[in-house]
């Protein structure tokens, strides 16, 4: 059996255990100690995961392609910065427990595992192994209502989801007979075999999955979680988790149920468009920075839904270059609103950060260019990702759905300029506390790739297209 | 290689970011950070512009194509290349750009006292986003440049500007961007016929005459708001007024150019049909924006407004030549487009010198400043005259080809069009005579000095393009002389066939 091909999950996962069972017997504080060695294994991880061998192991359950490869990179860079975010806010807010970056370690083996799933029930485990750690993560500050409330309400519409998850599978395999990928598309590939159950249950599948990267309409808990889990778990959960729920989404609707597009298609468009333009008129009237990136990411989703929608290569390859786009800016952002700290208080209001361009002129800088980047105006990553998400629609004659894009990305520029305004030109706030050196260290290298990434952006491109063409292969 | 011998497109566009950069080393006391930030940028203003002098030397009047090409791969799996190059039209505003820029720096010497070094900064980028744009020979690269001037004009506009500021700069970004998203996907749909982003490639890519219409009004979107032209012009006397001076020089000068030379670029040579369609339509908008502004103009009560007023007018009449697609009218909208960028600058410079004494740009808190500012006087003088028009100065030569090549087209668009003219002078002389003539009553303006050393400094080059452009307008039109006429052409053939494949199919 080749079970070398799941290597790096298998080297994480004892890492993961490792690193526990060493807190667990230490008397002293360990969270430090823990979260460095949690680094570590990541990126070790990594480095397995670029070394490692590929195909198709475990009786069909696990596909090692470069497809995945992509995907677990990005997924392991962003759970590094996630991790990283988390170092100071956790001493500060009395955080301090091992368990977090283990937790944070054991989402990834998740992640990886959704990245890599080629059948329903893999896809389900790693769904699961994500959202589980993550649920625990959200309601991680025991002592604060809006944790404790932010974790009860993902756990409980996030079971919903996986509910729905669940029984689109039921009836994806009780009406093909089947729950392995490339078995599904071998059967579906004849139009005679799809019934109206199929596309139902395909249907419940689209919803679960909608949940996990919370597009609209199944978006309801996103400001809610967001603005009440700690900020470095919503830095989390807004990067590594919604890669590898956008990457098996696109997995899902490409290979098994490629030749089901125009069943499909539709599905997407509208809750691409949905997304799109509730993520911009809804982020205008927050008060709260946190609240703001919940829909702002919302409105992300829709725009990479763009790339799916157009179900060919070019809209995958769209997807994925927007999703690396889309964590560096992010993972910058949220280190800034991590350093958002005042006299030792966290504080989480648009208008605190007033005046910021005079306070601390760096942390404005980098904020502007995560802002723009995030608008989508050239040069920062965040255009290169629009453009080839568009390319992708464009080229498919969706025409309606890049205007209504077009459009709610000019809605959505007003309030993240709108940032920019209170920071440059309102009257300054207090200082805020000195930035610790490991936000420094995440907000300098997302803002240098986002300003730096429209000089090289072939070698991504490249992967990017790569990858896209092993699921249409 | 090029004519130049070296890659003088990409240095042009690039050295800026590098007087960025030693900006952004220099540390220590404010004052001391203000002084070398000041001197560092117009170092390397200067150096650049001088360079850009390369331009106007080595540059082949006789050749319509593009000059000082370079291209490297970008992104060569989408068939995206960094392509630079300048013909006839695009050379003049690289130099347009560069030469205002060191004037907007000397500008702001004093005006400018907070924050020096950010702004400072602003300026240098913006003069990498200006340069880049007008030398972009890749349609995404031109794209990049073309958005990416909103990034330091919004805060140039936001921090340093006056009261409003924050309603100026947001409506200033909004409106721009709004524009510009629909040309990109304008953009997207011609790079997936054509398979390539490439200007020179897309100008000989025939597009259907459907697909050419949503294509115009694609463009139409961004562009016409750049220009500005009526009616969605509005975020213009906004943005120039609450923008520092050397905002709106910039603003007036350069900006304002990239609308109608996005006309020239794209909307003309890559989409004749619609070109022809539309222009019906665009003669109206420019012949009401002429004629509607010049009389707003003339109502206003802030100096700032009206000049700003009378661009959107001139502007009109640039909108006017462009599409009467004969080399008179092209030639004049581009001669046009060239005085007013130096003419308009210097009045909104002018309107600076009174500005930074008095803090006001009420016209009614002056009057009689002959008595104490000849000087002053003069130079603003010089420059409402170029403004209305009056042959020997720059405003004349532009007018008159623009009156002439619409002439061919209708005789009533060159009589609306020419009533700009009038209403110019009536509201530049009016504006003239309330500031500087009559007695000078008002006790506050009794010790107002004249020109500074500085302010004259600024002030000379460009009483001397001024004269210049007026009484020798062919040593400029002889730049763009074979480009626009290839252009002209071009555009001919392109309709001659179109008509020709209509009868095939009929």
């Amino acid at each position: 059996m080749n079970w070398t091909i799941a290597i790096p999950e298998i080297a994480l996962s004892v890492m993961g255990m490792g690193i526990l069972i060493f807190g667990v017997l230490q008397k002293r504080n360990t969270f430090h100690m823990c979260s460095m060695l949690t680094v570590g294994a990541l990126v070790v991880t990594m480095a397995l995961v670029l070394g490692g061998a590929g195909g198709l192991g475990y009786s069909g359950l696990f596909l090692a392609d470069s497809y995945a490869v992509f995907v677990k990179l990005l997924v392991l860079a962003a759970s590094i910065l996630g991790v990283v975010v988390s170092l100071d806010y956790n001493e500060h807010e009395n955080l301090r427990r091992f368990e977090f970056p283990v937790l944070m370690l054991f989402a990834t083996v998740g992640m990886m595992i959704m990245a890599s799933a080629s059948n329903m029930m893999s896809l389900y485990m790693g769904v699961e192994l994500q959202s589980l750690a993550i649920y625990v993560l959200a309601a991680s500050a025991r002592d604060d209502l809006r944790s404790s409330e932010a974790g009860l309400k993902y756990f409980v519409l996030g079971a919903l989801a996986s509910g729905l998850l669940l029984y689109g599978i039921s009836l994806v395999y009780g009406f093909s007979g089947s729950m392995a990928f490339d078995h599904l598309a071998f059967v579906l590939s004849d139009p005679s075999r799809v019934s109206a159950g199929l596309v139902v249950g395909i249907v419940f599948v689209v919803a679960g999955l909608a949940f996990k990267i919370s597009a609209v309409p199944f978006h309801m808990w996103t400001p809610d979680v967001y603005e009440g889990a700690p900020t470095p778990v919503t830095a989390f959960m807004a990067t590594a988790p919604k890669v590898a729920a956008v990457a098996l989404f696109v997995r899902v609707m490409i290979s098994p149920f490629g030749h089901l597009l125009a069943q499909w298609q539709q599905l997407v468009v509208l809750i691409s468009i949905a997304s799109m333009v509730l993520g911009a008129l809804a982020a205008i009237g927050q008060g709260n920075i946190k609240r703001l990136m919940a829909y702002s990411s919302i409105g992300h989703m829709g725009y990479i839904l763009v790339g799916l929608a157009a179900g060919t290569e070019l809209g995958v390859r769209g997807v994925l270059i927007y999703l690396v786009t889309y964590v560096f800016t992010n993972a910058g952002m949220f280190a800034c609103i991590v350093a958002m700290r005042r006299r030792g208080r966290a504080v989480e209001r648009i208008a605190d950060l007033g005046g910021l361009g005079k306070t601390d002129p760096g942390m404005a800088a980098a904020l502007t260019i995560f802002l723009f980047s995030m608008a989508g105006i050239p040069p920062f990553a965040g255009f290169i990702g629009k453009y080839f998400v568009f390319v992708a629609a464009v080229n498919t004659g969706l025409w309606t759905l890049a205007v209504i894009g077009m459009v709610a990305s000019a809605i959505s520029a007003f309030y993240y300029i709108r940032i920019i305004k209170v920071m440059y030109f309102d009257a300054p706030e207090a200082a805020f506390d000195l930035r610790p050196s490991s936000l420094s260290v995440v907000a300098g290298a997302g803002a240098l790739f986002t300003t730096a990434f429209f000089i090289f952006p072939a070698p991504v491109v490249a992967a990017a297209a790569a990858a896209a063409k092993v699921l249409f292969g | 290689m090029n004519a130049a011998g070296f890659p003088i497109l990409t240095l042009l566009t690039f050295l800026p970011l590098v007087g960025v950069a030693i900006i952004l080393t220099v540390r220590g006391e404010d004052a001391i950070v203000a002084s070398n930030a000041r001197w560092t940028a117009l170092w390397t203003s200067l150096v650049i512009f001088a360079l850009s002098l390369v331009l106007w030397a080595k540059f082949d009047q006789a050749d319509p194509g593009f000059q000082f090409v370079e291209s490297a791969n970008w992104l060569p799996q989408v068939g995206l290349t960094y392509k630079m190059g300048v013909d006839g039209i695009s050379v003049l505003f690289v130099l347009l750009a560069t030469a205002l820029t060191p004037i907007c720096i000397l500008a702001s010497w004093e005006s400018i006292s907070t924050r020096v070094r950010e702004y400072m900064i602003a300026f240098l980028v913006l003069e990498t986003m200006m340069v880049g744009m007008f030398a972009a020979l890749d349609f995404l690269v031109f794209y990049m440049f073309f958005e990416g001037v909103l990034i330091p004009m919004y805060l140039i506009i936001g921090i340093w500007g006056g009261p409003r500021r924050v309603y100026a700069a947001l409506k200033f970004f909004l409106y721009t961007l709004a524009g510009s998203l629909l040309m990109l996907l304008a953009l997207l749909a011609m790079w997936n016929q054509a398979g390539s982003t490439d200007i020179t490639v897309l100008m000989h890519t025939l597009f259907s005459p459907r697909m050419q219409m949503w294509l115009f009004v694609a463009f139409f979107a961004s562009f016409a708001v750049k220009v500005p032209m009526w009616p969605v012009h509005t975020w213009l006397p906004d943005a120039h007024v609450e923008a520092p001076t050397a905002g709106s020089v910039i603003l007036a000068g350069v900006l304002l150019k990239m609308g109608a030379y996005g006309f020239l670029r794209f909307s003309v040579p890559m989409l004749p049909d619609a070109s022809a369609y539309f222009a019906p339509y665009i003669y109206t908008l420019s012949v009401v924006a002429v004629i509607y502004t010049s009389l707003v103009a003339l109502a206003q009560t802030d100096m700032k407004k009206l000049i700003a007023y009378s661009s959107v007018a001139h502007m009109g009449v640039v909108t006017i030549g462009i599409f009467t697609f004969n080399a008179q009218g092209i030639s004049g909208a581009l001669f046009q487009m060239l005085s007013h960028g130096v003419v308009a600058g210097a009045l909104f410079l002018c309107v600076g010198v009174i500005y930074d004494r008095m803090h006001t740009r009420e016209i009614a808190r002056y009057g009689g400043l002959a008595d104490r500012m000849p000087a002053y006087a003069l130079t603003f003088m010089i420059f409402t005259m170029a403004s209305v028009g009056l042959p020997g100065t720059a405003g004349f030569a532009g007018e008159f080809l623009v009156l002439i090549g619409s002439f061919k087209v209708n005789i009533w668009l060159a009589f609306l069009g020419g009533m700009g003219m009038i209403l110019g002078a009536v509201y530049m002389l009016y504006l003239y005579r309330r500031i500087i003539f009559g007695t000078l009553v008002k006790a506050d303006l009794k010790g107002i000095l004249d020109l500074s050393p500085r302010e004259i400094a600024i002030f000379v080059p460009l009483v001397i393009v001024t004269i210049w452009m007026g009484v020798y307008p062919s040593s400029f039109t002889q730049f763009f002389d074979a480009s626009v006429g290839a252009m002209v052409d071009h555009h001919q053939a392109a309709l001659a066939s179109t008509t020709k494949l209509a009868g095939v199919i009929r």
